[in-house]
């Protein structure tokens, strides 16, 4: 598997990273490069092998239904929120208009 | 097999009709962090470091909503997959920090299922039908945009972000608007028993994307589909179906092609349009999300999901009928909202034991005054209703007053006005307020004696064949007890005298 110019623009368009036309030429053979060495992995037979999620034996963890349990993963925060915002307006973040 | 057809000007179309149901999930707490799941807090006052995606925070699952999704699966007899799991699902908006939403495309935690929506012969539905459902997968809800609060600036409250909706997909399966609106009814009204979500599709609770297509009657082939996002009422859906219908007929007829695509509905000028933007949004790049393990369901929560299962409305209804006694119709009504035959099924166990007789004797009693009478006293008093008056008990002592003829149905109205007014005493208020009727046979037959005797002419041609008659003597009598008497009394004294 490779990507050409025009896949990596379209990849680059869809994170919303802007990138002009050197730096797409550039990426090209970088990210082909990954893909290459990836791709090393189809060499291994593992036909009859069933997927592996992680490499110690786990199971998910689920939580009780509880709010704000733990201060670090509550709400309330508003304030923390919107700390780095950079234009919060009446505890809203702000951002430039964006309408269908 | 609906009749439901446009008529173009090369022949006539049918349409085929799938849905995506969001329903949110009642849950306390949300998907992936414990911020709270309340509606109507203040802007961004429910959001975790998780929701807001803080770099380094990591998702762990809320069991609740999990439970909750298996439950639902459990209602539509769907298949419960033991191993589900998360994945990415990418896009850069700004309702979404993450820039990802986490969903389940390729392993979703319920397979296939289904529903069936009652027949309604006047919408077109001859027969009950089987609707399919291909899925149900858990997912997060995005944050609410606001456009109309800043010249330039976007608002954007991130409470709803990170809520969990189960993703509820039917299959192609309804062919009108009035199928499809009987399906969001059907599926609203399970969730509601089993709890999973409230229904409330006002404030969002439920909202649906509707897919529709169309073709030529017969032909075996789909048309291409249109997919109308995030209509949040019944009206609505049947509403998108009938113009997105409409559009794609014309569109074909003039030597256009339907383009699938995301499209949204205006209310206001009934009407969908395309949502451009969206167009290469499609491309979603979905991968399994590597902060989340496989989702490993084991046989006793299984079994602990199937156990807290209600009576569900299909058995609810069939028992009605079945058991009980009702009409088709009354099952219906009383079996359609939560509240409903909440409130039926407490009365019926209260009158039940006041008046010492089985739940199937008083049945049709309870549910006449459940679904009729109750309602309508209630609307004429208005405000002047206080319903913490509205006490089973109180009801079931009117039923019983009723039920051993001590007072009669307009009585029975009258008492219960004032009960849901002061919160006297049903018994109390017959006796006082001198609402009962005569039962005591002396006092009626002494009434009767004398009418015959004002009426010598009438009871000669009443018994020389004049049946209709009777119905004067009735009247007669209750006139003289000032419409008191147990009219079931008076006739058949009557019936004796006359012989």
């Amino acid at each position: 598997m490779s990507v050409d110019k025009q896949t990596v623009a379209k990849i680059a368009s869809l994170a919303r990273i802007k990138m002009g036309d050197e730096e797409l030429e550039r990426m090209v053979p970088e990210l082909n490069n990954i893909l290459a060495w990836v791709e090393q992995l189809g060499e291994v037979d593992c036909s009859g092998v069933e997927p592996m999620t992680a490499v110690i034996p786990n199971t998910l963890r689920l939580r009780d239904d509880v709010v704000d349990a733990d201060p670090l993963t509550g709400g309330g925060i508003r304030d923390k929120v919107l700390a780095n915002a950079p234009a919060p307006e009446h505890g809203f973040f702000g951002v430039p208009k964006v309408i269908e | 097999m609906s009749n439901y057809r446009i008529q173009g000007e090369t022949g006539e179309w049918e349409v085929v009709i799938g849905l995506e149901v969001h329903a949110q999930v009642t849950s306390n707490s949300k998907l992936f962090s414990g911020a709270s799941t309340m509606f109507g807090a203040e802007p961004n006052a429910q959001v975790s470091l998780i929701d807001a995606a803080m770099p380094g925070m990591l998702p762990v699952p809320n069991r609740e909503c999990i439970r909750q999704a298996v439950r639902t699966g459990m209602a539509i007899e769907a298949q419960i997959n033991k191993f589900s799991r998360f994945d990415r699902k990418n896009y850069f908006y700004a309702d979404l920090p993450q820039g990802y939403q986490i969903s389940q495309l390729y392993h979703p935690i319920v397979g296939e299922g289904s529903l069936v929506i009652e027949a309604d012969e006047k919408a077109g539905i001859p027969q009950p039908k089987t609707i399919g459902i291909e899925r149900i997968h858990v997912e997060q809800d995005a944050g609410k945009l606001m456009h109309d609060q800043h010249p330039t600036m976007s608002y954007v409250d991130l409470n709803r972000c990170g809520v969990a909706l189960m993703e509820i997909v039917s299959m192609p399966h309804m062919t009108s608007p009035a199928e499809a609106g009987a399906y969001v009814r059907k599926l609203r009204s399970i969730l509601r028993y089993v709890g999973s979500c409230d229904g409330n599709m006002e404030e969002g609770s439920m909202r649906a994307d509707v897919n529709v297509s169309v073709r030529k009657v017969g032909s075996p082939e789909l048309g291409t589909r249109t997919e109308t996002k995030n209509v949040n009422s019944v009206r609505f859906v049947m509403a998108v179906i009938e113009q997105e219908a409409r559009r794609q007929v014309d569109l074909i007829e003039e030597g256009g092609t339907v383009v699938q695509e995301t499209r949204l509905y205006d209310p206001d000028k009934n009407e969908t349009r395309s949502m451009r933007s969206k167009e290469d949004a499609h491309d979603y790049r979905y991968f399994p999300d590597p902060d989340l393990l496989p989702l490993e369901l084991d046989d006793a929560f299984l079994e602990e999901c199937r156990a807290s299962l209600p009576e569900l409305p299909d058995a609810k209804r069939a028992r009605y009928t079945g058991e009980l006694g009702l009409s088709d119709y009354n099952a219906a009504q009383l079996t359609a909202e939560v509240e409903t035959f909440a409130r039926f099924e407490t009365l019926l166990a209260e009158a039940a034991s006041q008046l010492g007789k089985s739940e199937a004797v008083v049945a049709t009693q309870v549910a006449n005054w459940t679904l009729s009478v109750a309602p309508g006293v209630i609307k004429s008093l208005g405000d002047d209703a206080r319903m913490e008056n509205n006490t089973a008990a109180a009801n079931a002592a009117i039923l019983k007053l009723v039920d051993a003829g001590t007072v009669s149905g307009g009585q029975a109205k009258e008492i219960y006005e004032i009960v849901l007014k002061t919160g006297r005493e049903p018994d109390e208020i017959a006796e006082t307020e001198g609402l009962k009727q005569q039962s005591d046979t002396g006092a009626i037959d002494a009434e009767i004696d004398k009418v015959l005797a004002a009426n010598p002419d009438k009871v000669e041609e009443y018994r020389g064949g004049k049946d209709k008659l009777f119905g004067f003597f009735v009247g007669q009598t209750m006139k003289a007890m000032q419409g008191k008497a147990n009219p079931q009394v008076i006739n058949e004294l009557l019936k004796a005298k006359l012989g």
